[in-house]
């Protein structure tokens, strides 16, 4: 059975004058039990969509969504359960200390705070974060910090499918590599599978299994890194990902960032 | 983190819990606010209060029993102050989350619904009657009040079957900014308005013009006033209270179940709109 499988997954927005935006058009793709999937993407390209379309927070207008065999449409608290999401927004209360947030995320999923105390400490010491700053309000911490609670709540309720959207944007690049060990442990340790949605190169190939390129809606393609760039490969040259980015899209890697912001 | 099964009502109490608390700590975070809030209403209640002891004061005031119409000012002042407050926690449950940027995670969470609307009713209640009983202390000490006959405890039956019509009232109202990011609160906040002018807070509803006197009938603050008053004032017991109580009860059961059912509507929209997440 796949972690996540969608067939044929359409989404539209109507504007306010009237203009319809197809933010999903025809999305199929699946990710393996333990799979770590990415898709690439220039900002406005659909990413964000399809974590919330999978996420339950957005609803489809046709094709199917199911995350471990079950119908997200229909039973989205089932699949609640089984998964989470970390997004380029930490989306905390700013005024409430990292300890109550994560606190708050766990009862959300029926954890009590006895339950997660331990569990906690050991996410924090896993992640490289100092106890004693988790009393501080979150606004008090750096955007890098923010993100390693972001991961550490989602993980707190031991998620078996996880959803990262931009994780890393906008993070130093210390920060950036501990939240990338931090997402490699989690699928080591934890055996979770992973959809990534990103539009840093590096960390497809780094991390990802499979990749995938997604432009105005649609996947252009989904596959292993290396075949990816053979697929691209002009007078026997295996191009960088980075070149089969732009030579899929049209876009280079600061106009695929800067897109839409 | 995965350990035995629990059943899901437990979950879902579980859940309850962890938005009460999570309220909790925003109060304890924002205590300057509180305490701002607390010197506003406790004020607004004395200035209103004051009313009463002006109006004797008027030419013919004479026959205006001071004590009687400043307590009746001071009660519709402290339950209007406690009821608009379970109102607007109710109907900011949206917005408030939008704002803090935490809408979709708390919406993508596998508890229902009802129990996050449940988390939120039980902490406006607990923490509008600990604001009000502190108001109501400070008003005591301030003024000599009317209240040798009160019945406190038919009072707080009234408060409390009121409070449930009104969390009801209150869930449907916060609808509003799922159907409309940009203008939904808005409309939130002249429903308050619109309850405070047509429910007698500080006047009998019978002043009210023809025509304006039934929006009095079908809002549940209304029937909690005349009931509290009632009781406070004339020293009525729960079977004397009945025409008001009965009024809540039949509110409560039509309107929890339909501000469930509408906010159910409106989710839906907003997921299907995208609207969910946007804040303008």
């Amino acid at each position: 059975m796949k972690a996540l499988e969608l067939k044929n997954v359409d989404k539209s927005f109507k504007k306010r004058r009237g203009e319809v935006v197809r933010a999903l058009d025809g999305i199929s793709l699946s990710v393996g039990k333990g799979e770590v999937v990415g898709i690439l993407g220039p900002n406005g390209s659909g990413k964000s969509t399809l974590v919330r379309v999978i996420s339950t927070l957005v609803l489809p207008d046709a094709g199917s969504v199911e995350v471990f065999g079950v119908d997200a449409v229909r039973h989205p608290k089932q699949v609640q359960r089984s998964m989470n999401r970390v997004s380029v927004e930490a989306s905390f209360f700013k005024k409430l200390s990292a300890m109550e947030n994560l606190l708050y995320g766990a009862k959300l999923y029926g954890v009590t705070s006895r339950e997660a105390r331990p569990r906690i400490g050991e996410i924090l010491e896993n992640i490289g974060f100092a106890r004693k700053r988790a009393t501080e309000p979150m606004e008090h911490l750096s955007r890098g910090m923010q993100q390693k609670i972001a991961l550490a709540r989602a993980l707190l309720t031991s998620p078996v499918l996880m959803l990262l959207d931009e994780p890393t944007t906008g993070l130093d690049p210390r920060s950036k590599k501990d939240v990338q060990a931090f997402i490699l442990r989690i699928r080591t340790a934890h055996d979770s599978s992973i959809l990534l949605c990103t539009h840093d190169m590096g960390e497809a190939e780094e991390l990802c299994d499979r990749v995938g390129i997604m432009v105005d809606g649609r996947i252009l393609a989904l596959e292993r890194p290396e075949e990816l760039k053979r697929r691209y490969a002009t007078n026997g040259r295996v191009p960088t990902l980075e070149e089969t980015f732009m030579a899929a899209t049209g876009f280079s890697v600061e106009e695929a960032s800067a897109e839409g912001e | 983190m995965r350990g035995p099964v629990k059943p899901g009502w437990l979950v879902e109490m579980i859940a309850v819990w962890g938005y009460v608390q999570r309220n909790y700590f925003l109060t304890k975070r924002y205590f300057m606010w509180e305490v701002v809030w607390l010197t506003f209403t406790t004020v607004n209640a004395m200035s209103i209060t004051f009313i009463g002891a002006g109006a004797a004061e008027q030419p013919g005031g004479e026959a205006i029993p001071v004590e009687y119409y400043m307590t009746f000012l001071l009660i519709g002042a402290l339950i209007w102050s406690y009821l608009s407050m379970i109102f607007d926690i109710l109907s900011e449950t949206v917005q408030w989350e939008r704002w803090e940027g935490t809408i979709e995670y708390t919406f993508m969470s596998p508890t229902s619904r009802v129990t996050h609307l449940l988390g939120m009713g039980v902490y406006a209640i607990v923490y509008g009657i600990i604001r009000t009983a502190i108001v109501l202390g400070v008003a005591m000490l301030a003024f000599d009040l009317d209240l040798g006959n009160a019945n406190y405890l038919a009072a707080l039956i009234v408060l409390a079957v009121c409070s449930i019509s009104l969390v009801g009232f209150g869930v449907v109202a916060a609808v509003m900014p799922l159907l409309s990011p940009e203008k939904g609160q808005q409309v939130t906040y002249i429903v308050s308005a619109l309850l405070l002018l047509v429910s007698g807070v500080y006047y009998p509803v019978d002043v009210l013009p023809d025509w304006m006197e039934p929006l009095a009938t079908v809002s549940p603050v209304t029937y909690g006033l005349e009931g509290s008053r009632d009781a406070l004032l004339e020293g009525v017991g729960v079977t004397g209270l009945w025409g008001s109580i009965w009024p809540l009860l039949v509110m409560g059961v039509v309107f929890v179940p339909l501000g469930i059912w509408v906010f159910h509507l409106g989710e839906n929209y907003a997921k299907r709109t995208g609207k969910l997440k946007r804040s303008g």
